[in-house]
């Protein structure tokens, strides 16, 4: 068993994250293994409320939040303002919700990939707007419940399916994308080791279970972080230089019926058995099973 | 150093010379001469950082990350880049960071025009930035390095106004400040807090109820108390350059015993000028009051001189859709608490909108419009 010490922590417990939240645990992960030498960018999501509220911070390193959309934009500024001054060893990390970074932060995130700054960018993917009460992202899973994407006569939940940000990052042909889960923090602390020592451009998209959004009992987090993946709904992976032809699978999935991932989460239960057929069909596809 | 080129190269001569570190720029007519020129002053080995960012929003964003890590920063727009900005300019003056911005004034969509006026930086006025407007491209090179002494003494962020076109187009005799001399008079930029990962800070934070309107008081304060230290920068400025631009916040020229004075901002108050001359010429007494600081706004200078006039002609070069134009409502407040509301009458001009040339003899038929005591309220 691994020994856990408190003074590793530099994301402090205190903080007002709900119990069991998948982000508050990816971040604390996260920032152990970035280490102090680092400047933090969030942006207004659940974790700048439950982190940084006057006159608390849950931050033992430097961190600033300015808007909701421009985490990309105000790293770059950090990152070039560093470089002016000579200092070549701080990291600057981004630490974005998923509506901050694929949805409205999206141009700034894109135009910072196109200039190759010198950041690494971490999205925690809850799969929704979490803050402002579940409202659905480009990131919410097809059919999930959320309260803009509600289940009705007509239409049943989200009717678009999630929006590849690690494709679309090495499209952009950034020197790192990845993907990575709550549900694994060796992997998500190697990927994090692996991208802190590249230059330019990095991005790691981590699923995040968030206990009223996707609506589990809050002890299950990492198991239905795990699911994700060993279903092969959430793939964990690398591409380097934007060589999409050579994606690296961290973690192969078990392939268990997308159904144990779904059956645990109330955004799913209005599902019919077809629309689970479809699910599976589109995982079996994606994994060329 | 005096030079024959145009405005909005003076202004990126004079940010090198402001020795500025971080820029982030995007174009936009006519401010995209001044980045272009930046640009190449980058290419050359001039400025450490330039980051050629994707819209404004980013721009300002930017430099917002790059002030709190404790450079010294800059960017330019208009218009529509103004307006995209307008959600961090709010939360850059909250956080207190020192950004100078050069706006060269243009008109909003819609309609799209691309010329001159100064709708783009109504909404931002409330936002905490200090907006500093310039009558000729001689004084915004005069007012940039103040610009830094201000934002970077006082934690507020600083916009220097020119005219679209008027100014940022024109190719004229300027002399430029040089960095030796801006070098006596602006320190480098050393914040007490700033990112920096062997002390760390956290910067932008959320806050309740409980808090949140200390804060406001705070910065409102800050604000209120600039006008001071404006003055007195523009005092130490003039004295090293030798030339003066009034006190900083205003500039009166010909009130003290005219009878009619019209209240304007920016390179229309040249044409006004002109006029004034023409018309004393004649034995008419007439004056102009340029307001140069619009925020802070100078009520106690604007109040003195309005003291003792019969007519004041306030006009504006953008309107406020649904009430009153901004620069005359700031002026009909100057004068509310005093009895002095009573004995003057202040009518309000509006022109030069989307571009709108307005001439010496504009000017001329505003002062004559205030011969008579009836309140006008019209678009020249
Ligand atoms: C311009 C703007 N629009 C809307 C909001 C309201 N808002 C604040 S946080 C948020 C959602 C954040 O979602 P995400 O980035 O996914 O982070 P999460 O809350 O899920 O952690 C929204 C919509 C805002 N702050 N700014
Ligand atoms: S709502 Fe979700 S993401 Fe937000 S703190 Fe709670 S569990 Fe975490």
């Amino acid at each position: 068993m691994v020994e856990f010490k408190r003074e590793w922590d530099i994301f402090t417990s205190g903080h007002t994250a709900c119990a069991g939240c998948g982000a508050a645990l990816a971040i604390r992960t996260i920032m152990r293994a970035i280490g102090k030498d680092c400047i933090v960018v969030n942006t207004t999501s659940c974790s700048e409320i439950f982190s940084a509220c006057f006159p608390r911070s849950a931050w033992k390193v430097p961190y600033i939040h300015v808007t909701f959309e421009n985490g990309a934009s105000v790293a770059s500024g950090v990152s070039r303002a560093l470089k002016a001054q000579g200092n070549n060893h701080t990291k600057v990390v981004v630490i974005a919700g998923d509506g901050g970074t694929a949805d409205i932060g999206f141009g700034a995130l894109s135009g910072s990939w196109e200039r190759n700054e010198d950041i690494l960018y971490i999205m925690y993917n809850n799969g929704a707007y979490e803050n402002t009460g579940i409202q659905r992202s480009s990131q919410t899973p097809l059919y999930a419940w959320t309260t803009t994407s509600q289940i009705g006569k007509e239409i049943r939940g989200k009717q678009e399916p999630i929006k590849p940000m690690v494709k679309i990052a090495a499209a952009h042909g950034i020197p790192y994308a990845a993907s990575a889960s709550a549900g694994y923090l060796l992997d998500l602390e190697n990927k994090v080791k692996k991208a802190l020592n590249i230059q330019g451009s990095r991005f790691i998209d981590v699923l995040s279970p968030c206990v009223p959004g996707w609506k589990y009992d809050p002890q299950l987090t990492v198991e239905v972080a795990k699911l994700a993946v060993e279903t092969g709904l959430w793939k964990l992976n690398e591409i380097e230089n934007g060589d999409i032809q050579n994606e690296k699978i961290t973690v192969q999935p078990n392939f268990k019926p997308v159904e144990d991932y779904l059956k645990l989460q109330g955004r799913f239960k209005h599902l019919t058995p077809d629309e689970i057929k479809y699910i599976q069909a589109r995982v079996n596809k994606d994994w060329k099973r | 150093m005096v030079k024959t080129l145009e405005g909005s190269h003076a202004i990126a001569e004079v940010v090198v010379n402001c020795e500025a570190e971080v820029l982030a720029c995007y174009p936009i007519t006519p401010s995209t001469h001044i980045a272009e020129k930046l640009q190449k002053f980058y290419a050359d080995g001039k400025i450490p950082e330039y980051i050629t960012v994707e819209q404004e929003f980013s721009a300002i964003s930017a430099l917002a990350g790059a002030s709190a890590a404790g450079a010294r920063t800059f960017t330019t727009t208009s218009s529509q880049g103004v307006a995209l900005m307008h959600e961090v300019l709010y939360a850059t003056a909250g956080m207190r960071l020192p950004i100078v911005m050069c706006v060269a004034n243009r008109s909003l969509n819609s309609p799209l025009g691309i010329w001159c006026d100064h709708q783009d930086i109504m909404p931002e006025r409330d936002s905490g930035w200090i907006i500093l407007m310039c009558e000729s491209n001689q004084e915004a090179v005069d007012t940039l390095p103040q610009a830094y002494k201000i934002a970077e003494s006082l934690l507020l962020p600083v916009m220097v106004c020119i005219d679209g076109f008027y100014l940022t187009h024109a190719v004229e005799q300027i002399d430029i400040p040089q960095k030796e001399i801006i070098q006596k008079f602006l320190p480098k930029f050393k914040p007490e807090f700033k990112l920096d990962s062997e002390n760390p800070v956290t910067l932008g934070i959320y806050s309740t109820p409980e808090f949140l309107q200390d804060f406001r008081e705070d910065i409102a304060k800050d604000v209120d108390n600039s006008r001071e230290p404006i003055k007195k920068t523009e005092e130490e400025f003039s004295k090293i350059i030798g030339r003066k631009y009034g006190n900083g916040l205003i500039e009166n020229y010909k009130c003290d015993d005219a009878e009619r004075v019209i209240i304007a901002m920016s390179s229309f108050c040249g044409n006004i000028k002109e006029a004034i001359d023409e018309l004393r010429e004649k034995g008419e007494k007439v004056g102009l009051l340029r307001i140069k600081s619009f925020r802070p706004f100078p009520y106690e200078d604007v109040r003195k001189i309005i003291e003792g006039k019969k007519h004041i002609g306030v006009f504006d070069r953008a309107t406020t859709l649904g009430g009153y134009p901004p620069l005359y409502t700031d002026v009909l407040a100057s004068v509310y608490d005093s009895k002095l509301a009573k004995k003057v009458s202040i009518s309000s001009f509006i022109g030069g909108i989307g571009g709108k040339d307005v001439t010496v003899e504009d000017a001329k038929n505003i002062f004559k419009s205030l011969k008579n005591k009836k309140i006008k309220r019209e678009f020249v």
